[in-house]
């Protein structure tokens, strides 16, 4: 041990030489490295960075060094305790993230175990037929246009242009209310939404009614008394049956993709002058890409713009409609029409929230 | 309508042999025109030798099984042919259709001589069934005597190279329940040349025919007799017409009823015959008198309305006018004298009378979409010609025309319309050229620079009464595909209403939730009210009843949306399904207690603001309801634990889910109402106003209904919520809070809701959460009373709050249940 006004004498500090600086350093990351985990490496540390490890035994040795000479064995030695501990620290590190990992390994659980504890709940697909409907209407400047189901026979006929006493009043199969001669009908169609329509707003009027309808047609695999329609109304000046066309050809493109387009075959419907019946052109027919017939349309007939107090010289209309059912079932593949009014769940979870 | 292509061949030059349009092409002309083809039939085909023979000898063959018959038949060739038939239903002298060998039947059957039973059949004696004709497997054709000679080909006598269209006709174009109209339309089509058989010449008459009074000039408005007498009454109907009536799809009766058929088919008008020698004295057409009775042609004796049409001789009504002939002069096997009756009658009263009594035949088809008012001379000369042709007698001099053809009137059009509607440009001339083509004479006028039309329909078309009649015409026969594609202006929309975005937003949350949506059924049966308990007096009771519904008993229409969805939950179950979530949006109907009659504001104009709101005021209200029922568990178990059932408390939250979709908070009361259990039925309100009803059925209605146990339910008026259009913004206070639970114990039947409210406005607005954790019975706190924790949480918007503050503010709480509801803090 020397004084410290002893004169310089090297070898006295041997704790001090580059070569048992080095050698410390070396022990130390050797011992670090040789430690499996965080508990090993907790139990070598005091060996290497406690207050009995050489290089703080060596500090303090420093003192015994000749004025000249200390800075620099203080540099070496300084240098030597940053690489001790940053080789303590990088092995830490290490052993932490492998101990993260084993604990986590540890915490895996089958992640494919069902999970079926709460309900899972659909929409019908009629319901969302017809939302998806009325949004490719809406996209187009259309407004939605809605009505009560029992309802006036003036809406659901007269003001329609069926003339009492009609085969076309006869043709449609209403349901009657009580008591006879009521004046009130379930509503055969949407169509006398597009009265109502006419009758409170202002034109030009674009509207589409989507709705529940009802016919005495009892319920097999083809038809039911109570199904859903679509009904399109434009009444503007200037309307022609090209613009009929190209609304339903456009239609008929956000339903069923961009080959998608319309035919139209002439028919008769009392409230629209000239009709037509609309085949669409559907790619995915079962059977090969082909025409299916889809609703009814023409140019509203001057005598309902007449009952709706609208002048048929100044004004022109066009209407169409669907039957949502029939849609689903060509479109959708459903082959049976009671699973669209069975309300089985098994049915209807198949199509979660949209058709 | 079931039209033999060979019978339109009469009227129209369509083009032979290699030329001939297709069946397939003349059905889709049909379609092009309007005309829906719902099926075509195409007999045969068959190719060799199909031939008519005579059955020259028969010879018993016995020892088999069944009886066989070794026929000699001569088909026209030098000696008779030997051929083997199973059949015995005819007898020698009998025209039979007989397939030598080479020939091939429909079906690919292929005839070959063969040998059987100890001889050789040269051929085959043919079966309905075995020519596609008919389904008569049992006996072989005869023809009629007169029908062709022997060796003539079968092929032709038959028709079998014939194809049948069956056309659906709308109620616009009555002329195409007819040869006569169809024809037309395949003319234009094909662009050939047509003769039209209405417009037939008949001779002039100047002798008195049958006396006829019409006293109805409204109800008939033209009625035309020819008599016809000294008809052999044994004569039989030509084979062709038989055959023709056949391909059309109505049955040969006698020639008189053939005739008249036959003359309906070919030009429209549908007609009827007496036998003059039961009619005694003038005819009298006339309405019926109250209480009149008339036996028909069905041996049915109906009591006639005072409405209905009927001809009458001096005994009384003889016929139910366009509908029906009365029996007491009906034609038989004695009737030698006729009188051909042709006539025009009132639409309306046509369809009325044949939908009271229940008789919808073909002449009453025709009469309601209108028959061609000029048809009744020529259909009664056609009519009594085929007679007299056929059954031998003579047509009396006289014919008795009471009545007009209406006159035909004038619509004028400018002669762009159909351009204008079209959104194109025709061809100059064409509008003339079409209009001309349907039959309009048109008149080209007009003045100060606008061409006008002025065109006059055809007696057969009484559908075009206005330009857009006409417009039709022409847009039709130019083509729909000509028609260019393109689109209207875009007006600027508003997209969907408040309410609109409403009624999506809760059907998603309830299917978000776990709720699987069904269409509840409208329709309801009364005995479903007593299922559900309903007392006499209750308003669900009251509805609106069908007078025509499918299920007899199914015959009200729903005021709540529970028994349709009771009843798809019912069907689930039934299939397997244990744990059933569903709901349901529609509308109800409520009927109202003092309801307006229904007004007829007429259709000549807008009605007025008054008129349509009486019109709109006299329905019923029908509010859109949403309603969920649920059964089963909830929370299924599994292996993350056990599961849970469904309870009152399920069904109450979706109320709350919808309400707060909808942006309402909702008030719960306890209240009893059936179906639900007296005990477990929450009502919702909203300020103060009762909007629905949530909780657990009753036991006795889950029984009734064979539910499963436990079965819990809802239903919200949706419509009587208010609209939330813009939530105002809350104040989002960035200071912590402050947190304290209390326990009070109060009397049991004290609601929760209510001790609630009590602690919110006791607590004042520092409080800004209350939440009850726990509810506690049992005997520390006494019987009859529980023990409800809250846990309180305050916080003010504008500092720190001190604990201080919080405690005075939760004192204040507490201080306002105590005197409240009289509870006491459990320290």
């Amino acid at each position: 041990m020397s004084g410290p006004n002893d004169a310089y004498d090297p070898k006295q500090v041997a704790a001090l030489t580059p070569e048992t600086l080095a050698q410390a350093v070396e022990d130390a990351e050797k011992a670090f490295a040789q430690a499996a985990d965080l508990e090993e490496l907790a139990a070598v540390k005091p060996a290497h960075l406690g207050d009995r490890s050489p290089l703080l035994t060596a500090r303090r040795e420093i003192g015994a060094l000749p004025p000249k000479a200390r800075a620099e064995a203080g540099k070496r030695l300084n240098s030597s305790r940053t690489a001790v501990q940053s080789a303590f620290d990088q092995r830490r590190a290490a052993l932490g993230v492998e101990r993260d990992a084993r604990t986590l390994r540890g915490e895996a659980v089958d992640v494919t175990l069902p999970w079926d504890r709460v309900p899972v709940g659909a929409r019908h697909p009629i319901t969302a037929l017809c939302e998806r409907i009325a949004d490719v209407f809406i996209a187009m400047g259309y407004e939605v246009a809605e009505g009560p189901e029992l309802e006036a026979e003036w809406f659901n006929f007269d003001a329609l242009n069926f003339p009492k006493d009609h085969p076309a009043r006869t043709m449609q199969d209403s349901f009657y209310v009580a008591p006879e001669g009521s004046g009130m009908v379930l509503r055969t169609h949407t169509s006398p939404v597009q009265i109502r329509a006419l009758l409170e707003r202002k034109l030009p009027v674009y509207v589409v009614c989507p709705g529940r309808t009802f016919r005495t047609d009892a319920l097999d695999a083809t038809h039911t008394p109570v199904f859903h329609q679509i009904e399109g109304l434009a009444v503007d000046k200037g309307i022609t049956m090209a613009h009929l066309k190209g609304t339903l050809d456009a239609f008929a493109r956000a339903m069923f993709g961009d080959t998608s387009r319309i035919r139209l075959r002439p028919s008769f419907f009392p409230f629209t002058e000239p009709s037509a019946e609309p085949d669409v052109w559907f790619p995915e027919k079962k059977g090969g890409p082909g025409w299916v017939e889809w609703g009814g349309c023409g140019m509203v007939n001057p005598s309902v713009l007449r009952a709706c107090g609208i002048d048929p010289d100044v004004y022109s209309g066009f209407a169409f409609g669907m039957g949502i059912e029939r849609t689903l079932m060509f479109r959708n593949g459903i082959a049976d029409m009671r699973d669209m009014v069975e309300g089985d769940v098994r049915f209807t979870r198949a199509f979660g929230m949209e058709a | 309508m079931r039209i033999p292509v060979s019978w339109l061949r009469d009227h129209v030059a369509l083009p032979e042999g290699c030329a001939a349009p297709t069946v397939a092409q003349i059905a889709d002309a049909f379609v092009q025109a309007g005309l829906e083809v719902e099926a075509v039939h195409q007999l045969g085909p068959v190719s060799g030798p199909l031939v008519v023979g005579r059955v020259q000898e028969i010879e018993e063959l016995t020892g088999f099984a069944k009886p066989i018959r070794y026929c000699l038949v001569d088909d026209g060739e030098p000696a008779p042919r030997g051929v083997i038939c199973g059949a015995t239903n005819f007898a020698v002298g009998d025209l039979v259709v007989l397939a030598r060998p080479g020939t091939v039947l429909p079906g690919n059957f292929a005839i070959a001589a063969r040998t059987a039973y100890g001889r050789t059949s040269d051929g085959m004696i043919c079966s309905a069934a075995e020519l596609r004709i008919g389904d008569d497997h049992t006996g072989i054709v005869v023809l009629p005597a007169d029908a062709a000679a022997p060796g003539d080909s079968a092929v032709e006598v038959l028709g079998l190279d014939d194809a049948v269209i069956e056309l659906a006709i709308t109620p616009d174009r009555g002329y195409c329940l007819s040869a006569r109209g169809l024809a037309r339309e395949l003319a234009i089509a094909f662009d050939v040349d047509y003769v039209d058989p209405g417009l037939r010449e008949v001779p002039q008459t100047h002798a008195a025919g049958w006396p006829v009074r019409v006293e109805d000039q409204h109800g008939c408005r033209r009625f035309l007799i020819r008599q016809v007498s000294g008809l052999d009454a044994s004569a039989e109907t030509p084979w062709w017409m038989r055959r023709r009536l056949q391909l059309a799809g109505m049955r040969p009766i006698s020639l008189a009823v053939d005739v008249t058929n036959y003359v309906m088919l070919e030009l429209g008008q549908p007609m009827h015959a007496f036998d003059a020698s039961k009619v005694d004295g003038d005819l009298v057409v006339r309405r019926a008198t109250e209480g009149e009775k008339l036996t028909t042609l069905d041996g049915v004796c109906r009591e006639l309305d005072p409405d209905d049409m009927v001809i009458c001789d001096s005994t009384g009504p003889v016929s139910l006018a366009a509908v029906m002939g009365g029996e007491s002069t009906e034609i038989g096997p004695q009737t030698t004298s006729l009188l051909l009756e042709a006539a025009i009658w009132d639409p309306a009263s046509v369809a009325r009378t044949a939908r009271r009594h229940k008789l919808p035949s073909e002449a009453a088809r025709r009469f309601e979409r209108g028959v061609d008012p000029a048809l009744p001379p020529v259909a009664a000369e056609l009519a009594a010609t085929l007679l007299t042709r056929y059954g031998g007698g003579e047509i009396l001099p006289g014919r008795t025309d009471v009545g007009t053809s209406a006159k035909r009137v004038s619509v004028v059009m400018p002669i762009d319309l159909p351009d204008r509607v079209a959104g194109r440009t025709y061809e100059r001339g064409a509008t003339v050229h079409r209009l001309s083509q349907i039959g309009c004479a048109v008149q080209v006028g007009g003045d100060d620079g606008t061409t006008t039309l002025t065109v006059a329909a055809p007696s057969w078309r009484p559908d075009l009464t206005q330009p857009a009649d006409l417009v039709e015409e022409v847009l039709r026969l130019e083509g729909y595909d000509t028609i260019p594609s393109e689109l209207p202006p875009a007006p600027p929309g508003r997209g969907l209403t408040a309410t609109q975005r409403r009624r999506r937003a809760i059907s998603r949350a309830l299917a978000g939730a776990g709720y699987v949506e069904v269409l509840p059924s409208p329709f309801v049966s009364a005995s479903t009210w007593d299922a559900l308990g309903l007392p006499e007096v209750d308003p669900w009771r009251r509805t609106v009843r069908l007078l025509n519904p499918l299920e007899s008993d199914r015959d009200e229409l729903a005021t709540t949306l529970l028994p349709g969805l009771l009843e798809a939950l019912v069907r689930n179950v039934a299939r397997g399904q244990r744990d059933v979530a569903l709901y349901g949006m529609a509308q109800v109907v409520q009927p109202q207690t003092n309801a307006a009659a229904m007004p007829d504001p007429g259709v000549l104009g807008r009605p007025s603001d008054a008129e349509v709101a009486a019109l709109i005021g006299a329905l019923p209200a029908q509010p859109l309801h949403v309603g969920t029922v649920l059964a089963g568990q909830w929370e299924r178990p599994g292996w993350w634990g056990p599961g849970r059932s469904v309870t009152w408390a399920d069904a109450v939250q979706a109320a709350f889910l919808v309400g707060h979709v909808a942006g309402v908070e909702l008030a719960v009361r306890a209240v009893a109402k059936p179906p639900w259990h007296p005990g477990r039925c929450a009502q919702l309100q909203v300020d103060g106003q009762p909007v629905g009803f949530a909780g657990e059925l009753h036991p006795a209605v889950v029984e009734a209904l064979g539910l499963p146990p436990r079965t819990c339910a809802m239903e919200l008026d949706v419509d009587a919520l208010p609209l939330t259009d813009r939530h105002p913004a809350p104040v989002v206070s960035p200071y912590p809070p402050v947190l304290q639970d209390i326990a009070l114990v109060v009397d049991a039947a004290v609601p929760a809701a209510e001790l609630t409210a009590t602690l919110r406005r006791g607590a004042g607005e520092l409080l800004e959460d209350v939440r009850l954790f726990d509810v506690y019975t049992g005997d520390q706190i006494g019987v009859g009373n529980r023990s409800l924790a809250f846990a309180l949480r305050f916080r003010a918007p504008d500092r720190t709050l001190t604990a201080a503050e919080a405690t005075a503010a939760r004192d204040a709480a507490v201080t306002a249940a105590v005197e409240t509801h009289g509870a006491t803090l459990r320290s």
